[in-house]
């Protein structure tokens, strides 16, 4: 568990509204879920919150439980356990760093080591410009394209130390940068071209009406239904001790 | 190797349009209806005789689990929930069915749906995930323009299809603490009984499924279940994506045969180990809650459920993670100590306190700074969090470690051992 706290009141500011756009937008998302469970709505709308002010506020939390008719603290346990709320004010471009194994195999390290260089020494504080913060995060699911970092919806995959000091200095100058690989890969495939997938009548159309759906013969009876297979999750439990046994 | 029309995910590279124009002369919403024309239980049957095991990573069969469903709709709706919460570290396969292949996704959850009986489904994404809910998001609202889902569809099923997404917990990953996330609670699992097929969201009967489980479906029922249960070994049949990442030349995403060999899955696609088969020190084979095995074992094991069962870690959803000789293996498991430690959700005292105490006992042992006892008091203290959680973190938490200690005990202690000598000099 990480500790997460709320910012304190002095930073608060006084209130919060969705733009109209928004609140047409939080409208039809709550009718997404059955009359009576608009509380589904939650992560949808403070996300939607973030993405205008920037981080969650203590007004923003009051807002949303009002529209939402929860209470005050069910918002603000949902805003304090899920992590990608920013308690805190971030910089205008909020540098997301994944540190998980998969990444720190392949050099996170001086990914981390360029955003400590250029934006800040330290995580979840605003550069001296404010339009940078940068934190370390858990695996943010772009494995193979390892290491990478996240800037507000983007993925900047296959980077290394120097390519994030460029994407931090083209950000600052005002430069558009370009998401995905950074090397010569289009997504997940291997570099240099894929090993697979190259046959072209996969894409001609020609798959069209081949294969017919059948009955499945002959069905299977109740009892073979009823026979389940071991799952790979299964395992040997460990034994019980009663409280105060000898270890 | 398997051959390129045996592939399910024929846009897993994006190389072609994700959308639906394309999608159709890839052969996806080809005839759907005469697959629905099939009727339920026949579906289900097809389900089970393919032997399709779920995809998430605890390998349950899927057709077993659609039949879990009550068989009739009474008072209470039923639910499809896909788990688009695909934060397993290692993993990366859901973010490029959703993303480049999305129509095979949304086929599947008519079919899967509808062989439930369910009106309606929701996909949970994971929120980092923007890009690819933005993907998916088109994606449906491209099937709904054609009815193809929708109310008054053209499959004569009506089904409703919403796109959710969560907030960056990795535990909102497991089915009961999915659904309360998607009820707008903490993502804190619930004891099971009751199962989601009986009680699940908002009380309803519920499926929750993987995003590649379900993405498969509409294939293999095109297909016929011989076709696929043909592919890999009994009881561990099909194709499946893998993730391979880590110290390989080309890491990447590849669907391929269950029960390959590890060697050739990363000689063939991965342009092999860097620095060569031999530069190889270990490889996660399932994503991080499995624990790791050393080369020895590496060189001739098979990539499916059962085979990797046999070497004591599993398939789980098969991010290959690899490490070569170059690696501090004890600072890589620290790094995944320090992963459930910050993703542990607090409701289990075991997990909550235990995973933090593991934590730092191992960040002391990557230093050295430690007693050779404490491998015995971690692998016990491990031991006694293995099991005794509401859901399978607390195991999660424990399994790399157990792992490490147990083909890496001498690293461990040769780690201690030069750590006291330099403290004594």
């Amino acid at each position: 568990m990480s500790l997460r706290r709320l910012a304190p009141p002095e930073i608060q500011p006084a209130s919060f509204a969705f733009s109209a756009e928004n609140a047409e937008w939080a409208r039809a998302t709550i009718a997404k879920y059955p009359a009576g469970r608009q509380a589904s709505a939650v992560i949808s709308l403070l996300w939607r919150g973030q993405e205008q002010e920037g981080w969650v506020t203590h007004p923003m939390i009051e807002s949303v439980a009002k529209m939402l008719s929860m209470p005050f603290i069910r918002v603000l346990e949902v805003a304090t356990f899920y992590t990608m709320f920013n308690l805190e004010p971030v910089g205008t471009y909020l540098v997301q760093v994944c540190t998980t194994t998969p990444c720190w195999l392949r050099g996170s390290d001086a990914v981390v080591a360029a955003c400590k260089k250029h934006i800040h020494p330290y995580p979840h504080t605003v550069s001296e410009d404010g339009k940078f913060s940068w934190m370390e995060v858990e695996c943010l699911g772009a494995c193979v394209n390892a290491p990478m970092l996240q800037i507000g919806s983007d993925f900047y995959e296959d980077i290394d130390g120097p390519i994030t000091e460029k994407l931090i200095a083209d950000l600052r100058a005002g430069k558009g940068i370009e998401p995905g690989p950074q090397n010569s890969r289009t997504s997940s495939e291997p570099e240099g071209g894929a090993t697979t997938l190259t046959d072209p009548s996969l894409y001609d159309g020609s798959v069209i009406g081949k294969y017919k759906v059948q009955m499945p013969q002959p069905a299977l009876t109740d009892a073979e239904a009823k026979k389940p297979t071991q799952a790979a999750s299964d395992r040997e439990a460990p034994k019980q001790k009663p409280p105060g046994a000898a270890t | 190797m398997l051959a390129d029309k045996d592939r399910i995910f024929t846009n897993l590279y994006g190389f072609q349009s994700p959308g639906l124009e394309a999608a159709k002369k890839r052969g996806q919403w080809d005839n759907t209806k005469a697959i629905l024309e099939l009727g339920p239980e026949a579906i289900v049957d097809i389900m089970k005789k393919s032997g399709l095991r779920g995809r998430g990573g605890a390998g349950f069969p899927t057709g077993l689990k659609w039949s879990f469903m009550p068989k009739e709709i009474k008072e209470r709706p039923h639910y499809l929930v896909v788990n688009a919460d695909e934060s397993e570290p290692g993993t990366c396969k859901d973010r490029d069915i959703m993303r480049n292949d999305p129509h095979t996704l949304v086929e599947g959850c008519l079919v899967a749906s509808f062989a439930m009986r369910a009106h309606a489904c929701y996909i949970y994404v994971r929120g980092e995930f923007i890009r690819e809910r933005e993907a998916l998001q088109r994606a449906v609202d491209e099937a709904y323009a054609a009815r193809l889902i929708g109310k008054n569809n053209i499959h004569g099923w009506d089904f409703d299809l919403y796109v959710h997404h969560g907030a960056g917990a990795y535990i909102c990953g497991e089915e009961t603490a999915l659904l309360e996330s998607l009820e707008g609670k903490k993502g804190q699992p619930r004891l099971k009984p009751p199962f989601p097929a009986n009680v699940g969201l908002y009380g309803c009967p519920t499926t929750v499924n993987n995003v590649e489980s379900i993405a498969v479906a509409p294939t293999i029922i095109r297909r016929g279940a011989d076709w696929f249960a043909g592919i890999g070994r009994p009881n561990n049949t099909g194709t499946k994506v893998f993730c391979i990442s880590g110290h390989v030349n080309k890491p990447c995403n590849v669907e391929e045969e269950m029960g390959i060999p590890l060697r050739e899955l990363i000689d063939r696609h991965c342009g092999g180990v860097r620095g060569g088969w031999d530069n190889l020190l270990a490889v996660i084979p399932g994503g991080a809650s499995v624990p790791l095995l050393p080369k020895s074992i590496c060189d001739d094991v098979l990539m499916d459920f059962d085979s990797l069962k046999n070497v004591q870690s599993g398939l789980g959803t098969a991010a290959v993670i690899v490490m070569d000789k170059s690696t501090d293996v004890i600072k890589a498991i620290q790094r995944l100590a320090y992963f459930y430690k910050h993703e542990s959700c607090g409701q289990c005292t075991p997990c909550r306190e235990g995973t933090g105490w593991m934590w730092r006992v191992m960040t002391r042992m990557v230093k050295g700074d430690a007693k050779v006892a404490e491998i015995d008091l971690l692998q016990e203290v491990s031991k006694e969090i293995e099991g005794h959680t509401i859901c399978a973190l607390g195991d999660a938490a424990a399994w790399p470690i157990q792992g490490l200690i147990r083909h890496f005990r001498p690293e461990i202690e040769k780690r201690i051992a030069d750590y006291s000598r330099m403290a004594a000099e």
